[in-house]
C-alpha cells in the first residue's frame, strides 16, 4: 500500500500547497489509502474528460491485473465484476449500500462496490476476495476466518473479509467494542459476529 | 437505471456549464445517495456530471473557522485531528452514520443533500407529496414512527434529512458556500439552507438549479470544542437516528456562557433550537436546567399517533447529551 | 427398534466426529470460490429476466402498457398473465398445492388476480442486466384496485378457526383446561404480541433455468431441498421427475424460505424455455419481501393456572395470525407450550384472518420461536408472582414424559442445561429482586429461558464409493444452508471408512445424486449422516463377505457375522488381532472401487419404520414408542438505558443438549446463530405494512433491521454430552432449530429482572421500552 510517490507522515508539505492541513493529516492516517489517487489524477485527467454514451470498453486494474470490460456508464463496478468479469466472488445482497456482501478495496479503501460505477473505478486499483490469497496461501484475514468459523452459509463472508482487511489496516480493530463498531456494515444473516470478531481482533493483535 | 451519459468534470466550470445544456442532468460525488435513488427509479438524470475531480477538498484553518471542503469523504474528516480536536460533536456525528465503507464514499456535500428514509418517499408504488406533489401523503395515517414531529406540514412530515452531519453543522452555526452556474459562489448558514415542508415539500433546500456545494465553514468557539453527538437508533450501529442530539457547552464556574443545540430524528430538517440554547444561556449548568432546555426545544412538536415517544425520547437524548458534555 | 447399526457401537472411539474441525468448504468460502446459483454465467447466451410487481394489494390486472419497455435494446420478451406459457399444473386447487408440496395455494401470473402487493404481474427479459432492469420500470401495469385487507388487526379482518394448520386441528383439548385454569389459586393471562418478521437470508432468492435439450431442464436455485424443487418444477412443467435436474452447490443461508418452489422459479424455467436461451432470475432485496414468505404477525394469548406452590394445572391458548387470501398457513405454536412442562389440561385455538399479503412460511423454528415467548414470558411472571426463581420453577414443572402424548422422552438432559448455564452466567450473583441493580444509569438484569425442538421424522438416500487407495466419494442430495452439512458428513464417512477426513470427498446439492429429503426442521444432519454410516456399513459387508471366501485372507472361512469393520481394518470380533486392511481385499479381488448406498432414517420413521416413502415431517410422530425432541436453556444479562429506551446485551450463555454433536465448531456456529436471529426478533426486527395500502414500508436492509455485529456480545455455548439410541443410527437431534427456541424470552426475562416492567411486544424497541418504564413497576 506504500508508494514513494506520498511523502513520509513526518515530512513537512511544500508551503505553497493549498491543501497542507489536510495533507499533513492525511500523512499520518490515510496516507497509504490516499498515494494512489493522486498518482493517478493526471493520468485521468487526460482520459477520460469527455462524455461517454452506452456501452465502452473500460480499463479496471483488478486483483493487479488490468481488465477490460464492455459497460455502459450505469453499470455498477459490482456488476461489473459478477456479470461481466465472472469474478462471482463479490456478492450482491440488497444492491443499495445497505449490507456490505459487496465490499471491495478500492485503492486500499473498502467501499461498497454496488455504489460504485465502473467507469469511475477506472485508473484505480480494485482488491476484491479473489486477489486476496497467494496461491495456495491464504491471506491471514481469510485464514483467521476459517479457524474462527467465521461465517455459516458465506455469502456475506467475502465482504466480510475484505472489510475485516481494511479495518486492521485503518487501525479499527484494537479493541472489541471498537472492532465490533467497525465492522458493522457488513451484515451477516446466519448470525457469526461472535466468531468475525475473534478472526478480525486475532489478526488485528498479530499486525 | 436508466442509460445515462457520463462525463468526467474536471473543472466547476465544466461541471456547471453541463447542467445549464441539460437542466436535469445530476452531480455524481459518492454516489452513495443518487446511486441508491437511480436505482429505485426514483431519479433518472440522462446526464452525471462526474464531480469528484474538483478541487473542493482540503480542511484547513481559516479566519471564518474551520473550512472543510465538499468533496472530502466523510471518513476523512471524521477522523481529522482538527476536526477531533475543535468540533467533537462533528466527528462523532460523522463517524456514527452509516457503515465504514459508504463514509469512505460519501462526500460532505453528498451527505448534506441525503434524502429522506420515509418508506412512502423511498417506494414509488406508494403517493407521496415529496415526490408527486398533491399525490397524499399515507405516512400521516400510516407508518410514521421514525418520522418528524418539529416542523413538519399536513404534506409531509418526512425528516427529509435522515442523517446526522448537518445535525452538528446546524448547532454549530456552519456556513456553506455554494457556486452557481456563473461560478458566482454565495454562502448561507446550514440552519437557512433546508426548508420546512410546508405546502411546497418537494423543495428541501435553497439550492437553485446547478448550483453546487463547495465548502462548509465551521466557526471556532470553545462551545464547539465542548461537544458531543448523541444518536439513539433500533440497532446498535449503522442505523438512522430515531432522535440525536448535537450539543455544545461553554461553562465557566458553573454557568453555561453559551450554548448551541441541533436534534437529528425529529425535525423535518437538522433541528437547531435556540428555544434550548436560550434556556441554557446563563442558567447553572444542572439536570434541572437540561431538563428544562429539553422541554423547550421539543415544545412545538406535533407528534401523531406512532411517533408521540419521540417527545419523550428526543428530550432525554438532549438531556444525556448535556449532561455528557457538562461532564467533559 | 429395528436391528440395525449404531454409529456408536462400531465407532466407540471417534477420532474426527465430534472434533471441532475447520469446514471442508471453508477455502472455497473465504477465496470466493464457492458458487452460488446466480453464478453460473458460463452458460451459452445467458440472458437476464427482472419481475415487474404490483403495487397495489388488491385488484385486477386491466392493462399492461409494454410496448415502451419492448423497444429498449437488447429486450428480447415480456411476459404478462396473456402470454405466460402454460402450466401443466398450478396449486391453486387444495390437491394440487399438496401434491405440488407448494407453499403457496395460489400462481400468481396466470390470471389478472392481484391478491398482495408486490404479486410478480410481468416478467422482463434482456440481454444485460441493467437493460432488463430498466425495461422493467417501464411497463406500466394499470390495475383496478380494491380496498384490501392489511391484516388481522384490520378491521375489516373476519376472524375464523381453521379446520387445521399444517396438520394441526384448529382446536386441540386436553382434558378440561377452561376448568382448571379457572378453579387454579393461581392464574395468569396476558397477551403476546409479534410483528411480521422476514428471513432476509443475505443471498436473494435465484434461479438460473437452462435447458440443455428441449425435454432436459437444469436449474441452478437458491433451495434448502434439490429433490423437492425438482419433483414440483416437472409436475409444473408437465414433465418427468427425471427429466429437471436441480443443483445447488451452495446456499447463502434459507431459514425456511427457500424450503419450497416459489413462483418465480417456475417462470424462469418458463422463460427459458419461450426465449430459448438459459435465464438468470435473481430477486431484487424489496422482491425478496414479497416473493418468498415470511414470519407472519401474530398475537398470542395465553392463560394459565397453577397451584400455589406453582405447578401447572391448565393452559388455555389462543392464536390470532394474519394469512394469505388462498391459504390457512400459520406457525404451530401450540406444540411446544403443550408439552415443555407437566401440563395436565391444555386447550389451543386458532384463529386466522385472510389478509391481502404473500403468504407466510416456515421460518426457524416455526411455531417453536414464537409459542416459546409466550410460555416462557408466562413462567417468568408466574415466578416472580409467587418469589421463586425461574430455575426453581421450571423445576418445579419438570416434564418427565411429554405431556401431549404420554410418551417417555428418548433422552433430555434440560436439567443440565439449566444447571451449566445458571453456572456459566452467574445465575447465583442475580439479585432475586427485579428492578433492584443499575450500574450508572443502566438497569442490569439477567434473565433465562427453555429452548425445545422436536426431532422430526425423515428419510434420505447416501452412496459411498470406497477406492482401493484409500479415498473414498460421498454422495448424497442434500443442501448445506451454512449449517454444516458438508463438513459434518465428511467427518462421519471418514470415521465410518476409517479414512482421513482429507481422504473424503463428500458431494451434495444435486439431483443426480443418491436423493434425500430437504434440509429443514433441523433434520439434515442426523438424516444424513445417518444414511451415510449406514452405506459405508453396506461397504463393509460387501467387504466382509469378499474376505471370508478369499483362500488368502486371513479372515478365510470367518462367518460373516464374527467379523467387524474398525477403523478401516476387517478383523475378527473375538481377536482383533486377526484380520486385514479393507485395500488388501480390495486388490487381491482386482477391486478399484466398491460401493455402498443406504435408506437412513431419522426420528419416528427410525423407531417405527414407516412404509410410505415420502414421510411429512410434520406428522406421524405420535407413531414412535418415544417424544424425541432438543433442549436447552439460554441465558442472557441485558443493560437498560431507563432513559434512552435502549436494551443491549452484555452476556449470553446457551447450553443445549442435542444428541450427539458431530462438530462442536460448526455446532457452536448454529447455536449462535440462532442466538443473534433470535436477539433481532427480540429487539430490533420487524417489517411495517401501511395499514390502509397493506404493502410494506420498510422492505429494505436499512430499514428491516437485522443484528449488526454491535449488537452482539460474546457468547458461550456449550453441549451437554447426550446419549440417544431412539432418535437415528447416529444419535444425533440438530441444533439449527432449537438454538432460537427460547432467545426472545431470555431476552423479555432479562428486561423484567433489569426493569420490573413486562415487554409483551415484540420487538422491543426504544418506543415500548420507555412506555412501559412510564407505566408503575
Amino acid at each position: 500500500m506504500s508508494s514513494d510517490l506520498f511523502p513520509p507522515a513526518d515530512t513537512p508539505p511544500p508551503a505553497d500547497d493549498s491543501r497542507r492541513t489536510f495533507m499533513k493529516q492525511a500523512g499520518g492516517i490515510f496516507g497509504f489509502a490516499l498515494a494512489a489517487p493522486l498518482a493517478g489524477q493526471a493520468e485521468r485527467l487526460t482520459a477520460y474528460s469527455k462524455t461517454v454514451t452506452g456501452a465502452t470498453t473500460l480499463t479496471l486494474r483488478i486483483n493487479g491485473q488490468p481488465r477490460t470490460v464492455q459497460a455502459e456508464p450505469r453499470v455498477t463496478l459490482l456488476d461489473a465484476l459478477r456479470e461481466r468479469l465472472d469474478l462471482t466472488g463479490t456478492k450482491k445482497g440488497c444492491d443499495h449500500g445497505q449490507c456490505g456482501a459487496c465490499t471491495v478495496l478500492v485503492d486500499g479503501k473498502r467501499v461498497n462496490s454496488c455504489l460504485t460505477l465502473a467507469i469511475t473505478a477506472q485508473g484505480k486499483e480494485i482488491t476484491t476476495i479473489e486477489g486476496l490469497a497467494k496461491g495456495d496461501e491464504l491471506h491471514p484475514m481469510q485464514a483467521a476466518f476459517l479457524k474462527h468459523d467465521g461465517f455459516q452459509c458465506g455469502y456475506c463472508t467475502p465482504g466480510q473479509i475484505l472489510s475485516g482487511v481494511a479495518c486492521v489496516q485503518e487501525g479499527h480493530a484494537k479493541t472489541d467494542d471498537q472492532c465490533r463498531e467497525w465492522m458493522s456494515g457488513n451484515l451477516c444473516r446466519c448470525g457469526a459476529y461472535a466468531n468475525i470478531l475473534a478472526a478480525v481482533r486475532e489478526v488485528a493483535d498479530k499486525a | 437505471m436508466n442509460d445515462f451519459s457520463y462525463t468526467q468534470a474536471t473543472s466547476a466550470k465544466e461541471a456547471t456549464s453541463l447542467l445549464k445544456d441539460q437542466p436535469s442532468a445530476a452531480y455524481l460525488a459518492g454516489g452513495t445517495t443518487l446511486l441508491d435513488l437511480m436505482k429505485a427509479n426514483l431519479a433518472e438524470p440522462p446526464q452525471l456530471a462526474d464531480i469528484n475531480l474538483l478541487p473542493f477538498k482540503g480542511i484547513e484553518q481559516t479566519s471564518d473557522g474551520l473550512r472543510i471542503g465538499a468533496m472530502e469523504r466523510m471518513s476523512d474528516v471524521g477522523e481529522n485531528a482538527l476536526v477531533v480536536q475543535q468540533y467533537p460533536a462533528v466527528s462523532q456525528a460523522l463517524l456514527l452514520a452509516a457503515s465504514p465503507q459508504l463514509r469512505n464514499m460519501a462526500s460532505i456535500g453528498g451527505n448534506i443533500l441525503q434524502r429522506t428514509r420515509c418508506g412512502y418517499f423511498r417506494d414509488a408504488a406508494f403517493p407521496c407529496n415529496k415526490r408527486v406533489p398533491g399525490s397524499g401523503c399515507p405516512a400521516l395515517e400510516g407508518d410514521h414512527h421514525n418520522l418528524a414531529i418539529l416542523g413538519v406540514s399536513e404534506r409531509c412530515i418526512a425528516n427529509a434529512y435522515p442523517g446526522d452531519l448537518s445535525v452538528a453543522l446546524a448547532a454549530f452555526d456552519a456556513v456553506l458556500t455554494l457556486e452557481n452556474q456563473k461560478g458566482k459562489q454565495r454562502r448561507v448558514p446550514v440552519t437557512e439552507f433546508y426548508l420546512l415542508p410546508g405546502k411546497t415539500p418537494q423543495k428541501e433546500t435553497v439550492l437553485e438549479p446547478g448550483e453546487m456545494i463547495v465548502a462548509a465553514t465551521i466557526p471556532s468557539a470553545a462551545h464547539a470544542r465542548r461537544s458531543a453527538y448523541l444518536k439513539v437508533r433500533e440497532r446498535s450501529s449503522y442505523a438512522y437516528a430515531l432522535a440525536s442530539a448535537a450539543v455544545g457547552l461553554d461553562v465557566q464556574g458553573g454557568t453555561i456562557r453559551a450554548a448551541r443545540v441541533a436534534l437529528g430524528g425529529v425535525g423535518a430538517q437538522p433541528w437547531r433550537s435556540r428555544e434550548a440554547e436560550k434556556v441554557l444561556t446563563g442558567a447553572p449548568a444542572t439536570e434541572a436546567t437540561f431538563r428544562a432546555a429539553a422541554t423547550a426545544a421539543l415544545q412545538g412538536a406535533q407528534p401523531r399517533e406512532h411517533n408521540r415517544y419521540k417527545v419523550e425520547l428526543a428530550q432525554n437524548t438532549l438531556v444525556r447529551a448535556l449532561q455528557q458534555v457538562a461532564a467533559t | 427398534m429395528e436391528t440395525e447399526p449404531q454409529f456408536f457401537e462400531t465407532n466407540a472411539a471417534p477420532t474426527v466426529v465430534g472434533q471441532p474441525m475447520n469446514r471442508v468448504d471453508g477455502w472455497a468460502k473465504v477465496t470466493g470460490h464457492a458458487k452460488y446459483s446466480a453464478e453460473y454465467n458460463q452458460l451459452p447466451g445467458l440472458v437476464h429476466a427482472v419481475l415487474v410487481t404490483s403495487p397495489v394489494a388488491k385488484g385486477r390486472v386491466q392493462r399492461i402498457e409494454s410496448s415502451a419497455a419492448q423497444k429498449q435494446p437488447g429486450v428480447l420478451a415480456i411476459f404478462t398473465h396473456e402470454n405466460l406459457p402454460k402450466l401443466a399444473k398450478t396449486p391453486d386447487a387444495p390437491a394440487d398445492k399438496a401434491a405440488l408440496n407448494s407453499p403457496m395455494g395460489f400462481m400468481p401470473m396466470t390470471s389478472d388476480q392481484v391478491h398482495y402487493a408486490g404479486q410478480t404481474v410481468a416478467v422482463v427479459v434482456a440481454d444485460t442486466l441493467e437493460r432488463a432492469q430498466y425495461a422493467a420500470s417501464l411497463v406500466k401495469v394499470i390495475i383496478a384496485p380494491e380496498a384490501p385487507v392489511s391484516s388481522y388487526q384490520d378491521p375489516k379482518a373476519q376472524l375464523y378457526v381453521p379446520k387445521s394448520v399444517k396438520g394441526m386441528p384448529g382446536v386441540t383439548k386436553r382434558g378440561d383446561a377452561q376448568a382448571a385454569v379457572q378453579k387454579a389459586p393461581m392464574q395468569l393471562a396476558a397477551t403476546y404480541t409479534h410483528a411480521t418478521i422476514h428471513h432476509n437470508y443475505m443471498e436473494p432468492g435465484a434461479t438460473t433455468a437452462h435447458w440443455e435439450a428441449a425435454d432436459r431442464l437444469t436449474i441452478y436455485e437458491t433451495t434448502q431441498g434439490v429433490s423437492e424443487t425438482q419433483k414440483t418444477v416437472s409436475l409444473m412443467l408437465g414433465l418427468a421427475t427425471e427429466q429437471v435436474r436441480v443443483i445447488t452447490k451452495y446456499l447463502g443461508g434459507g431459514f425456511g424460505s427457500k424450503a419450497w418452489v416459489w413462483p418465480h422459479t417456475v417462470y424462469a424455467a418458463l422463460i427459458a424455455k419461450a426465449v430459448g436461451r438459459p435465464v438468470k432470475l435473481v430477486l431484487t432485496r424489496p422482491q425478496n419481501f414479497t416473493s418468498m414468505g415470511h414470519r407472519e404477525e401474530q398475537q398470542q394469548t395465553l392463560r394459565l393456572g397453577a397451584t400455589k406452590e406453582g405447578k401447572l394445572l391448565g393452559i388455555v391458548y389462543d392464536k390470532t395470525a394474519t394469512t394469505s387470501p388462498w391459504d390457512d398457513y400459520a406457525e404451530t405454536n401450540s406444540r411446544i407450550i403443550g408439552m415443555l412442562y407437566h401440563l395436565p389440561a391444555y386447550e389451543a385455538t386458532y384463529r386466522l384472518a385472510k389478509s391481502n399479503v404473500m403468504t407466510s412460511t416456515a421460518t426457524r423454528a416455526p411455531g417453536d420461536m414464537p409459542g416459546s415467548f409466550a410460555i416462557e414470558c408466562s413462567m417468568d411472571d408466574l415466578a416472580a408472582q409467587l418469589g421463586l426463581d425461574p430455575i426453581q420453577l421450571r423445576l418445579l414443572n419438570y416434564a418427565d414424559i411429554d405431556s401431549s402424548t404420554g410418551h417417555p422422552w428418548s433422552s433430555k438432559s434440560l436439567k443440565e442445561c439449566y444447571a451449566r448455564g445458571a453456572e456459566l452466567i452467574g445465575w447465583n450473583k442475580r439479585n432475586p429482586k427485579a428492578g433492584a441493580t443499575r450500574e450508572g444509569k443502566l438497569l442490569v438484569g439477567m434473565g433465562m429461558a427453555t429452548g425445545s425442538y422436536p426431532v422430526h421424522n425423515s428419510q434420505g438416500n447416501a452412496r459411498v464409493r470406497l477406492y482401493a487407495d484409500g479415498r473414498a466419494v460421498v454422495q448424497a442430495g442434500a443442501t448445506d444452508l451454512g449449517t454444516g452439512t458438508y463438513t459434518i458428513i465428511t467427518q462421519v464417512a471418514a470415521d465410518s471408512l476409517g479414512i482421513p477426513p482429507e481422504n473424503v470427498r463428500f458431494e451434495l446439492g444435486d439431483t443426480v445424486l443418491p436423493s434425500t429429503q430437504w434440509s429443514g426442521g433441523s433434520t439434515a444432519a442426523g438424516r444424513v449422516s445417518s444414511s451415510v454410516y449406514l452405506a459405508v456399513q453396506e461397504v463393509w459387508q460387501k467387504l466382509i463377505k469378499l474376505a471370508v471366501m478369499d483362500k488368502k485372507s486371513p479372515l478365510y472361512g470367518a462367518k460373516s457375522a464374527d467379523v467387524a469393520a474398525e477403523k478401516g481394518r476387517l478383523q475378527l470380533k473375538a481377536n482383533p488381532g486377526k484380520g486385514e486392511a479393507f485395500g488388501e481385499v480390495m486388490k487381491r479381488a482386482s477391486l478399484g472401487d466398491i460401493e455402498g448406498s443406504a435408506l437412513g432414517r431419522y426420528g419416528s420413521n427410525y423407531e417405527a419404520p414407516q412404509t410410505t416413502a415420502n414421510a411429512d415431517p410434520n406428522k406421524k410422530e405420535n407413531a414412535a414408542e418415544h417424544s424425541m425432541h432438543a433442549f436447552g436453556a439460554h441465558f442472557c444479562e441485558v443493560h437498560v438505558d431507563p432513559e434512552l429506551g435502549t436494551i443491549r446485551i452484555s452476556k449470553w450463555v446457551s447450553v443445549i443438549g442435542a444428541g450427539r454433536i458431530l462438530n462442536p465448531k460448526t455446532a457452536r456456529s448454529q447455536v449462535i446463530g440462532g442466538s443473534t436471529m433470535g436477539i433481532g426478533a427480540a429487539l430490533m426486527e420487524q417489517t411495517v405494512r401501511d395499514p390502509h395500502l397493506a404493502r410494506y414500508t420498510n422492505a429494505s436492509l436499512a430499514d428491516y433491521h437485522v443484528p449488526v455485529n454491535a449488537d452482539i456480545p460474546e457468547m458461550t455455548v456449550e453441549f451437554i454430552d447426550e446419549h440417544d439410541p431412539y432418535v437415528n443410527a447416529m444419535g444425533v437431534k440438530g441444533i439449527g432449530e432449537i438454538s432460537i427456541v427460547g432467545v426472545t424470552a431470555a431476552v423479555a426475562n432479562a428486561v423484567f429482572h433489569a426493569t420490573g416492567r413486562r415487554l409483551r411486544d415484540l420487538p422491543m424497541t426504544p418506543n415500548k421500552v420507555l412506555a412501559a418504564l412510564r407505566e408503575p413497576a
